[in-house]
């Protein structure tokens, strides 16, 4: 059972050989047996589970099911879920029961999927390796001395080691599609503004956007059939018509254009890494795309930017957490300030900190010019990089990370070395355009994604673009070893 | 850029977090290398380009002056620290 995709067991579910009762138990048990070696889920929510499913059961039996219904999924612990602890990673949130559901939430319970609980993230969505949690790290189903990757670590690995058939992540900076290459699977950030922003913790509200993380693409499309649309609470969120992301999936990819960034393959990109993604961009030459070179000359200037950009907003944005409406608060406080200071001090975890103090530094008098407003200069740059290569190719290909996984603890204290590991992804929240991860091989035994970077409101060719190449290979299908 | 700890101690004032005396040397440290990354923005020149503050470069759409909220205090409430008579509750701020 644990080898089927979304797409197959909504097929199971639709054929009643199996309830939804029956196929959420599997899932919890799964999680209850295997997650304690994993971490993946900082709550299992199995009453409201069983409930849901329950719920999905008689609408399969009466014969109003959707091709959602009674599938079970989870959701990154960044989605407010009504009555449910919402904690976004950190101890701010600890004991925050979110009082609503993300548009999100109730989309994709409203479509009758059934929540299997809250993923384990980066506190704040503010990590690459998922070491941030204040609920702990967590372990890559592939080897468990390695990272996940972050800040979607507790998706990823769930999605990875089959303890829930798909879930949801979030992507500022790379943390759907980095996870999604070290574990395996399938990501996709969209283009920013297509799937609502309600409801989702805020970190950079410039950046921040939601997507699928699945088996494939042809679940990551099923998934964000339900996810995407205009949301009127989401100031942020784009007035347009959402395309069937299934309908495409087999169009051929004959005569395709796909630009190959020479800045994406110079230093610092590993060997083994290389290899796997060339080696992908030769299979879809077979399947008759003609690969083009193209340049994106400001590639090197996206994480500075970024370092700016993100910490600001996120300095901004996380100043709500003051200790009086909700969240952590110090015990005795003995005056106003000290309320702020050490409710603060005392709920945030060093990398939040770090982010906070960088933001507050680079909007403080004096400096907004030299930092903020010069990085917003460089972000047009990079952004222009992409609008000219779109004139020439229909997408772009490269690695999503430039190493494999690494070792927890490895980079723990060294914050810039950390953020260099998002090099390839970063550019493109910066010019809010959708890009996929996809499972593309092995470099010593831990998985490697190809990165497929589509024009704003592309995400039908990047899906399609990816179920072709996993109607070919199947890199897709393989799970870790050990996880039974 | 290297900042001293009294630079750390303005920032975490402006923030608003209470940082523990012993952790400064370590903020000052990762705070110092991360300016160093951000600091590469200084190489190019940027004369004369507008500034993209918004992905699609467009406006928040705005919404119809209308209230569209009802009143849930009782439940959004439920998560403070500290209310009483439906008011948040804050150390004496007026002597």
């Amino acid at each position: 059972m644990k080898e089927k995709t979304l797409a197959e067991l909504s097929a199971l579910i639709a054929q009643k050989e199996i309830s939804s009762v029956e196929l959420t138990q599997y899932y919890l048990d799964r999680i209850e047996r295997l997650d304690g070696g994993l971490n993946s889920f900082i709550s299992v929510t199995q009453e409201v589970a069983l409930k849901q499913a329950a719920a999905a059961d008689q609408k399969i039996a009466a014969g109003t099911a959707g091709p959602l219904t009674g599938l079970p999924m989870a959701h990154k612990d960044i989605f407010c879920t009504q009555g449910v602890r919402t904690s976004c990673g950190s101890k701010m949130l600890d004991n925050f029961i979110a009082p609503y559901n993300a548009t999100v939430v109730e989309q994709v319970s409203n479509a009758g999927m059934v929540m299997l609980g809250k993923t384990n993230m980066d506190e704040f969505a503010m990590g690459s390796s998922n070491e941030t949690s204040y609920y702990g790290a967590v372990s890559n189903p592939w080897d468990t001395d390695y990272v996940p990757g972050g800040s979607s670590g507790g998706s990823a690995a769930a999605v990875a080691a089959r303890l829930t058939p798909i879930a949801t992540g979030t992507d500022t900076g790379g943390s759907i599609r980095q996870p999604a290459a070290l574990c395996g699977i399938t990501g996709l950030k969209p283009t920013y503004g297509r799937v609502s922003r309600w409801g989702m913790i805020a970190f950079a509200s410039s950046l921040d956007q939601g997507g699928p993380m699945a088996q494939s693409a042809e679940d990551a499309a099923l998934l964000l059939n339900e996810m995407a649309g205009f949301d009127p609470k989401d100031s942020t969120s784009i007035e347009r018509d959402v395309p069937d992301y299934s309908a495409n999936l087999n169009d051929s990819l004959k005569g395709v254009k796909i630009g190959i960034p020479r800045e994406y393959f110079s230093e610092g990109l590993e060997g083994g890494v290389e290899n796997v993604v060339q080696d992908a961009i030769t299979e879809y030459r077979k399947m008759g795309a003609e690969v083009i070179d193209i340049d994106l000359p400001n590639t090197n200037l996206a994480v500075p930017t970024y370092y700016v950009v993100a910490p600001a907003e996120c300095s901004s944005n996380l100043s709500r957490y003051d200790g009086v409406r909700y969240g952590h608060r110090c015990d005795d406080p003995k005056d106003l300030e000290d309320l702020y200071k050490r409710s603060r001090g005392e709920g945030f975890g060093d990398e939040v900190k770090r982010r906070i103090m960088i933001g507050a530094y680079t909007l403080s008098a004096g400096y907004y010019d030299a930092y903020y407003l010069k990085a917003q200069r460089l972000r047009r740059l990079i952004s222009e990089d992409f609008s000219n290569a779109f004139s020439k190719v229909d997408v772009i290909m490269g690695p999503v990370t430039p190493n494999t996984a690494f070792r927890k603890g490895e980079k723990a204290d060294d914050p810039v070395s950390m953020y260099l590991s998002d090099i390839y992804t970063i550019a493109v929240n910066l010019a809010g355009l959708p890009g996929m991860s996809i499972p593309a091989g092995f470099s010593d035994n831990m998985p490697v994604g190809l990165q497929l970077i589509g024009n704003h409101f592309d995400e039908s060719k990047l899906l399609n673009l990816a179920h072709q190449y996993q109607s070919v290979t199947d890199w897709h299908r393989q799970a870790p070893a050990g996880i039974e | 850029m290297s900042l001293e700890k009294q630079d750390v101690e303005k920032i975490a004032h402006l923030a608003r977090l209470a940082i523990d005396e012993s952790a400064i040397p370590g903020y000052a440290e990762d705070l110092s290398g991360i300016l160093d990354l951000v600091d590469q923005m200084s190489a190019v020149d940027t004369d004369g380009i507008e500034p993209l503050a918004h992905p699609h470069d467009a406006n928040q759409r705005l919404r119809e002056d209308v209230v569209t909220e009802e009143n849930q205090r009782e439940l959004l409430q439920s998560n403070a620290p500290q209310t009483d008579a439906g008011l948040f509750l804050v150390p004496k701020v007026i002597e």
